[in-house]
């Protein structure tokens, strides 16, 4: 094994095209109205992605990491504070910032290829009619899934509904692509492919994608850098990690990686010795 | 069942015998003792039930039997209970003396002797009319009310309380206003039916609107979708279950109160019908027509029924 290969930066793109400021939370705040009162989730929250990073956002239950997401999405507005995208105030959601839902959500109605084409139509209305279906085809393919197009979401396996649910995200050809636990229902072997494959897509793609997450090894094994949270209420970001690994990464190889184990090591004290969860 | 049991049985014993045969062994030489000691049992057992040769047909016999004989037997248990209570009270016709009389009636289905004395063939369809234009108006107010009040909570609220004051009126209350307000027999039994089929309809189509799930919202939000396609693609579809059970429960209620309504309104009509067969104390028309009742109402359920799972999803 290669290790010089292995240590060096992570980020292969010239410096020059790295747009900073790509995504930027500044001054973020998040307070809900419940029954038992105010409740503060998010505090000063800061956050600097720069175009094509790779970041994760890690953090025990409860602790706002989807709160972060939903605020980025426009799904929810905050407090106080503003949110930016590509230069402009995050207002509402939109096709620019597409999300992997954690439960893939997909329509139960609509096939695979139908789910995909509702988001491509929106996107791409103007094409013609060929070349939504094939853009659609397109994103299928991607995800290896061409084959069960037409199949509904209730015929086919949790983690080939995950993966639809990943075509129909990049199929928009979002500026940020937004995933929400995407693998966490999925049992550890199929986590592990579509790990993989995401990874190849992200390389090819190139986009800018922010993923909630509470498994370290994924965090390590995908991101740029990853974001760790501090316990709620009131949370917020208690430090970023660089993730100075070469890619494309190779899961076998890492687990023998010192620097892997370490930035491994790095996420786990953070979670379990400076910021651990007490028993609820 | 233990006839299929042991049909089931002979046939893998047999295959165990086949195979056994191929390679013998101590062991199998034992298994082949056995299937076949139990082979000769299960035969004459089967013999002694009247059955030579069993084969796929008598096994699908059989279970079709053993599908139809519960509800065969509760319907012999109603016509027995029935027939014990007729040879006691006086005046009530028996099971043999109605059928030779829905016999009779059925025979001319749809004679007009005049506009008070027509087949029951015909009073039958003026009903079903006039439900189907009642429960259709109902259907067309309230499925689309009940969308409205499902997606805005100010509507919600603000329909709640007349919806909780007037659904649990009784429907033959409304009959006098419809008089009063069409002059009419006609058009008063259709309003009854109207205000009585709505409310099962805005009801559960304004539940199924609000339990959307939120994810799916999140999908129309993120992909922004246009309100035209946010129903069609995604309230409608969802919506559907509840919106075809409220439908299937308004129907049973309009079919409910045809009934009552045509008894007061007279004219043409199965409840009018059962009415005048009571002035005629012809009371084993009157049980005929609850029967027709009965079995109307029951089609009409099981039309929705399959109409629902042709639109479902699932």
């Amino acid at each position: 094994m290669d290790m010089s290969k292995m240590e060096a930066p992570a980020n292969q793109v010239s410096e020059g095209k790295m747009i900073d400021r790509y995504v930027y939370l500044e001054n973020v705040n998040m307070r809900f109205v419940t029954k038992k009162g105010v409740f503060e989730a998010l505090k000063d929250v800061n956050l600097n992605i720069q175009q094509g990073e790779f970041v994760s956002i890690i953090g025990h239950s409860g602790c706002g990491k989807s709160t972060v997401l939903n605020l980025i999405a426009g799904l929810l507005e905050p407090t106080s504070g503003h949110l930016f995208c590509a230069g402009r105030e995050i207002a509402k959601p939109g096709p620019e910032r597409a999300v992997v839902f954690q439960n893939h959500s997909l329509l139960p109605w609509l096939t695979c290829f139908e789910n995909v084409y509702l988001a491509v139509e929106r996107v791409f209305g103007s094409e013609t009619k060929v070349n939504l279906e094939l853009r659609t085809y397109a994103a299928l393919e991607l995800v290896g899934l061409t084959h069960a197009s037409d199949k509904r979401p209730n015929e086919i396996s949790g983690g080939m509904k995950q993966r639809v649910g990943i075509a129909r995200a990049l199929a928009m050809e979002p500026k940020v692509l937004l995933l929400d636990e995407p693998f966490g229902a999925l049992d550890a072997l199929t986590r592990a492919t579509l790990q993989d494959e995401l990874m190849k897509i992200m390389a090819k793609s190139g986009a800018t994608a922010v993923m909630v997450t509470h498994d370290v090894d994924e965090a390590v094994l995908l991101s740029d850098r990853i974001v760790m949270m501090t316990n709620g209420p009131s949370a917020t970001i208690g430090d970023i990690l660089e993730v100075n690994l070469a890619k494309p990464r190779n899961r076998l190889e890492l687990a023998e990686n010192k620097q892997y184990n370490h930035l491994r090591a790095e996420v786990l004290k953070f979670l379990y010795e400076r910021h651990a969860k007490k028993a609820a | 069942m233990s006839a299929i049991l042991n049909v089931v049985n002979l046939k893998n014993e047999s295959v165990a015998e086949g195979k056994s045969n191929m390679v013998p062994s101590e062991n199998t030489a034992k298994v082949i003792e056995i299937a076949t000691k139990v082979k000769k049992d299960a035969s004459t057992r089967l013999q002694v039930e009247g059955i030579k040769e069993p084969s796929k047909f008598t096994a699908n016999a059989i279970a079709f039997f053993q599908w139809l004989l519960p509800p065969m037997f509760g319907l012999l248990m109603l016509l027995a209970v029935w027939a014990l209570i007729a040879a006691q009270a006086q005046g009530l016709p028996g099971p043999i003396k109605t059928f030779q009389s829905a016999v009779e009636l059925f025979s001319h289905p749809f004679y007009v002797n005049g506009p008070n004395d027509q087949g029951i063939g015909w009073n039958i369809v003026a009903s079903l009319k006039r439900v189907g234009l009642g429960f259709s108006l109902a259907a067309l107010v309230g499925i689309p009310l009940g969308f409205m009040i499902g997606r805005f909570e100010f509507l919600n609220r603000m329909t709640a309380p007349v919806i909780s004051l007037l659904r649990p009126v009784s429907p033959l209350a409304w009959l006098p206003i419809g008089l009063l307000v069409f002059k009419a027999a006609n058009p008063a039994a259709i309003w009854v039916i109207f205000i009585s089929a709505i409310w099962p309809m805005i009801i559960n189509t304004a539940v199924g609107v609000s339990k959307v799930p939120q994810d799916y919202m999140n999908v129309a939000k993120v992909l922004n979708l246009s309100e035209w396609k946010i129903l069609t693609k995604i309230l409608f579809p969802s919506v559907l279950p509840y919106m075809m059970t409220g439908v299937r429960l308004s129907i049973g209620v309009a079919w409910l109160v045809i009934v009552a309504a045509e008894m007061l309104t007279g004219g043409v009509g199965i409840g009018f019908w059962v009415w005048d067969e009571w002035n005629n104390l012809n009371v084993e028309h009157i049980i005929i027509a609850i029967f027709v009742v009965g079995i109307v109402g029951l089609l009409l359920e099981q039309g929705l029924i399959a109409i629902a799972k042709r639109f479902s999803y699932e």
